[in-house]
C-alpha cells in the first residue's frame, strides 16, 4: 500500500484530520475515508459538477482537487450548509419547487447555487443559467432548478 | 370512483414568464384539483429532505464492514476472439482477494427473459456480463477483481494478460448488412417474419405490420414524399454511474444493494445468470440517480456476487467510471429509417410505408419492435406498412431509453409530414388536426385506441397557445411542430398498508423512486381513504417486503402502483368501518369530513385508529394488481430555434410541450417529467452522439465530448397539461414519463427547416452537420 500522509483541515466548521494517499482526490477522501457521501461522483473529470464543494469559499470540483490540497484550508460540503434547526433557504426552495427528481445532482447544484448567491445576491435568469452551466442534470431540464434559485434570490 | 365522461381541462402548468400562479418567483399553488382533497396538489415529497441534505443513500454510498472494492477489465477492441486470459499476476498482487472471468459463469440457458420494456436471451445477457468467447464491443467486460481498495483493484486489472485475435469491426446498419460482412454471433440466424433462416447473419429479425392496400393508397395520393434518415447512438445520460454491491454468504444466501429501476428484475436476472435459486437472493434498493430505462439490465450485480463468493463471503462493491458507463452500458439504437408518406390534395394521408433499421449493439434486441408501434401512431391511416429490422453491430448492447425506439421513428414521420404540408400549402398544426388519431383508430400493429385519447386535444392546445400565436422576429428563426405517441404499460405491482395506532399509515411498496413517485402513490392512497397526505408514510422495500413488482419504467408506476394504493385505501376504510360498527355495536358506520359516525358515536381518524388497536388485532391490508389495459400517451410540441449561419449553432428560443396526462396526481412532478423528456430530446437533436474511430473504439467517452444540454443551453420549458382521463384507472391516471421524449427531434428538425430551408436527414443536427447541409443548398 502506498504511503499515507496526515492532512489537517476544517470541514463544515469542524477541525478534521485524516490520513490519505497523495493520489487520492478530495472527493474520494470525503466519501470513502470520512463517510461524507453527500458529495457525489458523476464523471470523475470535472464535467458534471456533482462533486461541487467550496474550498476556502471558492467553488471547486472536488474530483479535480487532491485531498492533500485541503491541508490548512476550509471545506464546505452539502452536509454543512443547513442551520442546526432547519434547512438552508436553497434546500427549502428546491423542495417547494420540485427542483429535483432523482436527486443525485442536487447536492452539487445547492453548493453551486450557494456560491452564486454569495457572489451575486441578485442574479438574472441568464446569470443563474451561466453559473449553473457547470452542473449537469438529466432529469429536470433545469427549469424548476432555475426557478428555485431565483426564488431564493428574490428574498434577498 | 369511475370516470365516465371525457373531461378536458388544463391543469395549472407553467408558462415561460413565471409560474403556474403568475406570481413572480414563488412556487405554483398547491391547491388540490376540483373535486379532490389531495390529488392535484403539490406537497413536498417524503424523501425530499434526505435528498437536499445529502443524507440519501445511493448505490455508491453503501458502506459495509469488510467491504472489498471491485474493478472490471474491459476489451480495448470492438471485435475480437478471446484466445486466452492469464490472471495469475493479478491474483498474486497483495491486497487482491478474488478474480473472475467468463469461465466462472455457469452455462446460460437459451431462453428469453422478460425485462419489462425489453426482453433478452439469457445466453446473451450472460455474455454481456462477462465475455464468453468473443469481445463484441470496445469496453466489453472480460474479467473482474476484488481488492482491499479501489486503487489496488485498478492496478490488478492492469496485470491481467489477454490474448486477442482482432477481427474487423462492424459498426453500422450498412456495415452489418453488406455482402460478406464479418459475422458477430456464429449461432445467429434471421427470424424472417416468423421463419428461421439458415445462414449466418447480423440481421436478427425482420418483421412487418401491414394493413389496407398499399398500391391503391399511394395511387390515390396527390403528393408523395420519401426520405432516408440516419440517427446516431445516444445514451440515457443519468448522472449516477452504475454500481453493484453484493455479499454472497457461505450459506448461499445472497444480498445485493442495487441502484436499480427494479429490485425484482435484478433478482431474476442474477438468479438466471448465476444459476442460484431466486429465493436465495434479497435485493435491497438504494436511492437511484436516474435510469430512464438504462438501469433495468444488470451489469455489475452478478459480478459482485461472483467476486464475493470467491472472496469467502466478504461484501464487494463495484462502481463504474463515466467512461465505462458510456462504453459499456446500453445506449439506445442508432438507426437508418426510410419514410414514405402519400397524401391527397386536402392533406389527408392516403398511405404510409416506414422501414426501420435499428442497431441492437452486440446482441439482438433493439427497440425496433416498440418503434414500429410508435411510428405513424398519432395518425389515422388506412393503408400502412411498417418493416422493422433488428441488426447486431459492434457497439454496446442497446438498453431501453425512455420510450425506446420512439424518438428515431417520430423524427422521420414528423419531418416527412411537414414536407407534405409545405407542398400543399398547409399549416403544420392543421395537417396534424386533419389526420390525428382518435378513439377507435389503430396504431401500426393493429392495436386499437379503445378509450378516449388526447392527441387532437394536445395539437389544439398548441395551436391555441401563446407561443404559437406569437410571431417570430428574426431572419434565421424557425418554428416546428411534432407529435408523438407512447403506449405506456400496466405491469404487476404489490403493496401493503399498515394502520398505525396514532392514525398514520405505513405504506410499503416496491417501485423504486426515480422521479417522485413515492409522493404520487401516497397521494392516491390518502385520496382513496380520505385522510391527509402527511398521514401516509410510503417506503420502498426490498424483495422480501412485498410480492413481485415490475420495474419502475414504461410509465407504469403512478398508474399501476397507484392503483394498488387506491385499492388499499378503499379496503382499509371498509375494515375500519366494520371494526367500529362492532366496537360501537351499531348497524352502519359512515366516514365523512375526517370523522367516523355510527349511532351516537363519533371518532376522528386518529381516535378510531387508537380504538381499533386497543380493542383488537392490528389492521393491515394489501393489494396486488396486474392491469391488462392502460391509457396511451400523446404529446404535441412546438420549438422555436435560431440558427447562426456562420457557425451552425442552433439556439432554442422557446419551447412548449402539450401532453395528455390523464389526471395529474402531483402536477409538479408531471411537469418535471415533461420538461426532462423534452430536454433529453433537445440533446438528442442537437449534440449527442457516439463517435467511433475506424477501429470501432469510442472516442468521446466522457461528459466533455458526449455533450448533454446544460442550463445555459435552454430556456424555460413551458408545459400544458391536457387531461383526458383514462377510464380504466380510478383517478383517470395515464403514464406520463415517456411520450415527452418522442417529438423533440422532429420538432427541432422542422424548426431548422423553417429557419434555413434545409431539411436535415441526419441527427444530431450538430453545428458541423448543419453548416455542411446549409453549404450544399
Amino acid at each position: 500500500m502506498a504511503k499515507k500522509v496526515m492532512v489537517q483541515s476544517v470541514i463544515n466548521g469542524d477541525d478534521t484530520a485524516f490520513l490519505c494517499e497523495t493520489r487520492q482526490t478530495l472527493l474520494e477522501v470525503l466519501r470513502d475515508e470520512l463517510g461524507m457521501t453527500g458529495t457525489k461522483e458523476g464523471c470523475g473529470n470535472g464535467n458534471c459538477g456533482a462533486c461541487n464543494v467550496m474550498l476556502d469559499g471558492v467553488l471547486v470540483n472536488s474530483c479535480l482537487v487532491l485531498a492533500v490540497e485541503a491541508e490548512g484550508r476550509t471545506v464546505t460540503t452539502i452536509e454543512g450548509i443547513a442551520p442546526a434547526d432547519g434547512l438552508h433557504p436553497l434546500q427549502q426552495k428546491f423542495l417547494e419547487h420540485a427542483a429535483l427528481q432523482c436527486g443525485i445532482c442536487t447536492p452539487g447544484f445547492i453548493i453551486s447555487s450557494k456560491a452564486l448567491l454569495e457572489h451575486n445576491p441578485n442574479p438574472s435568469e441568464h446569470d443563474v443559467r451561466l453559473w449553473l452551466a457547470g452542473n449537469l442534470c438529466r432529469c429536470t431540464g433545469y427549469d424548476k432548478i432555475v426557478r428555485a434559485v431565483l426564488d431564493v434570490a428574490s428574498a434577498n | 370512483m369511475a370516470v365516465t365522461e371525457k373531461a378536458v381541462r388544463t391543469a395549472n402548468g407553467t408558462n415561460g414568464h413565471g409560474n403556474g400562479n403568475g406570481n413572480g418567483h414563488g412556487p405554483a399553488t398547491s391547491k388540490p384539483a376540483e373535486g379532490y382533497n389531495v390529488i392535484g396538489s403539490r406537497p413536498v415529497r417524503p424523501d425530499g429532505v434526505d435528498k437536499v441534505t445529502g443524507r440519501a443513500i445511493y448505490g455508491a454510498d453503501v458502506r459495509l464492514q469488510g467491504l472489498l472494492y471491485g474493478k472490471v477489465l474491459r476489451s480495448p477492441h470492438a471485435h475480437a476472439r478471446i484466445l486466452s486470459i492469464d490472471t495469475s499476476k493479478a491474483e498474486a498482487l497483495p491486497g487482491v482477494k478474488a478474480v473472475v472471468t467468463g469461465a466462472d459463469l455457469p452455462t446460460a440457458a437459451d431462453k428469453v427473459e422478460d425485462l419489462g420494456e425489453s426482453a433478452i436471451n439469457l445466453k446473451y445477457l450472460s455474455a454481456n456480463i462477462l465475455a464468453h468467447d468473443k469481445a463484441l464491443y470496445h469496453g466489453h467486460a472480460i474479467a473482474a477483481v476484488a481488492a482491499v481498495d479501489s486503487h489496488t483493484a485498478e492496478e490488478a486489472i492492469g496485470l491481467i494478460e489477454v490474448q486477442y485475435e482482432v477481427l474487423p469491426p462492424v459498426m453500422t446498419v450498412n456495415d452489418a448488412l453488406a455482402d460478406n460482412a464479418p459475422i458477430l454471433l456464429d449461432n445467429l440466424r434471421t427470424n424472417e417474419m416468423g421463419e428461421m433462416g439458415t445462414k449466418p447473419t447480423n440481421l436478427a429479425q425482420h418483421f412487418r405490420h401491414q394493413r389496407g392496400d398499399m398500391d391503391a393508397g399511394f395511387a390515390a395520393a396527390t403528393v408523395i414524399v420519401e426520405r432516408n434518415f440516419r440517427t446516431e447512438t445516444v445514451h440515457q445520460g443519468y448522472i449516477e454511474p452504475h454500481t453493484g454491491t453484493a455479499q454472497h454468504n457461505i450459506d448461499g444466501q445472497v444480498t445485493i444493494w442495487a441502484s436499480t429501476q427494479g429490485t425484482f428484475a435484478v433478482r431474476n436476472q442474477t438468479a438466471e445468470i448465476l444459476g442460484i435459486p431466486v429465493s436465495n437472493i434479497k435485493v435491497i434498493p438504494t436511492e437511484i440517480g436516474g435510469g430512464f430505462g438504462g438501469k433495468i439490465n444488470v451489469y455489475l450485480e452478478p459480478v459482485a456476487v461472483m467476486l464475493s463468493k470467491k472472496a469467502g463471503g466478504k461484501p464487494v462493491k463495484l462502481v463504474m467510471s463515466r467512461t465505462e458507463v458510456l462504453q459499456a452500458t446500453g445506449p439506445t439504437s442508432g438507426s437508418n429509417i426510410r419514410m414514405k408518406i402519400g397524401a391527397d390534395a386536402n392533406g389527408k394521408i392516403t398511405a404510409a410505408h416506414a422501414e426501420l433499421y435499428y442497431e441492437a449493439g452486440a446482441f439482438p434486441g433493439s427497440p425496433v419492435g416498440a418503434a414500429a408501434n410508435v411510428v405513424l401512431a398519432p395518425y389515422a391511416i388506412d393503408n400502412l406498412q411498417v418493416d422493422g429490422y433488428d441488426i447486431v453491430v459492434n457497439r454496446p448492447r442497446s438498453a431501453a431509453y425512455r420510450a425506446p425506439g420512439g424518438t428515431n421513428a417520430a423524427y422521420a414521420t414528423e419531418s416527412v409530414l411537414n414536407e407534405i404540408a409545405e407542398k400543399l400549402g398547409l399549416d403544420q398544426a392543421h395537417i396534424r388536426l386533419l389526420n390525428g388519431a382518435k378513439q377507435g383508430d389503430r396504431r401500426p400493429d393493429g392495436v386499437q385506441y379503445t378509450e378516449p385519447v388526447g392527441l387532437l386535444e394536445t395539437v389544439q392546445a398548441i395551436a391555441e397557445s401563446d407561443h404559437y400565436n406569437t410571431p417570430l422576429t428574426g431572419k434565421y428563426q424557425g418554428r416546428g411542430i411534432a407529435c408523438g405517441y407512447w403506449n405506456n404499460w400496466g405491469g404487476k405491482s404489490s403493496a401493503t398498508a399498515i394502520l398505525n395506532a396514532d392514525g398514520t399509515v405505513s405504506l410499503n411498496e416496491a417501485s423504486t423512486d426515480i422521479g417522485g413517485s413515492r409522493a404520487s402513490i401516497a397521494m392516491q392512497f390518502a385520496e382513496a381513504i380520505g385522510i391527509g397526505y402527511e398521514q401516509v408514510k410510503p417506503r420502498v422495500g426490498d424483495t422480501d417486503s412485498v410480492a413481485y413488482n415490475d420495474v419502475t419504467g414504461g410509465s407504469r408506476t403512478t398508474f399501476s402502483t397507484g392503483m394498488a394504493a387506491y385499492n388499499m385505501g378503499v379496503e382499509m376504510l371498509a375494515q375500519m368501518k366494520e371494526r367500529l360498527a362492532d366496537i360501537w355495536d351499531v348497524e352502519a358506520v359512515e366516514f365523512a369530513g375526517g370523522s367516523f359516525t355510527g349511532g351516537d358515536n363519533s371518532a376522528s381518524f386518529e381516535q378510531a385508529a387508537a380504538l381499533i388497536y386497543k380493542t383488537g388485532e392490528p389492521l393491515m391490508v394489501s393489494s396486488t394488481v396486474f392491469p391488462r389495459s392502460f391509457g396511451p400517451g400523446f404529446s404535441t410540441q412546438l420549438a422555436d430555434v435560431e440558427v447562426d449561419p456562420e457557425t451552425g449553432k442552433v439556439t432554442i428560443l422557446r419551447y412548449t410541450i402539450a401532453q395528455d396526462v390523464g389526471r395529474a396526481i402531483h402536477p409538479s412532478y408531471v411537469e418535471g417529467q415533461m420538461q426532462g423528456g423534452v430536454v433529453q430530446g433537445i440533446g438528442w437533436a442537437l449534440n449527442e452522439e457516439y463517435i467511433y474511430n475506424e477501429k470501432g473504439q469510442l472516442l468521446n467517452g466522457s461528459l466533455l465530448d458526449y455533450r448533454m444540454p446544460t442550463a445555459l443551453d435552454l430556456p424555460m420549458i413551458e408545459t400544458i397539461l391536457v387531461e383526458v382521463p383514462y377510464p380504466g384507472h380510478p383517478y383517470g391516471v395515464r403514464g406520463v414519463g415517456e411520450v415527452n421524449i418522442v417529438p423533440p427531434v422532429g420538432a427541432i428538425a422542422n424548426a431548422i427547416y423553417n429557419a434555413t430551408g434545409v431539411r436535415m436527414e441526419e441527427v444530431p443536427m450538430s453545428p458541423a452537420r448543419l453548416l455542411a447541409a446549409m453549404g450544399e443548398k
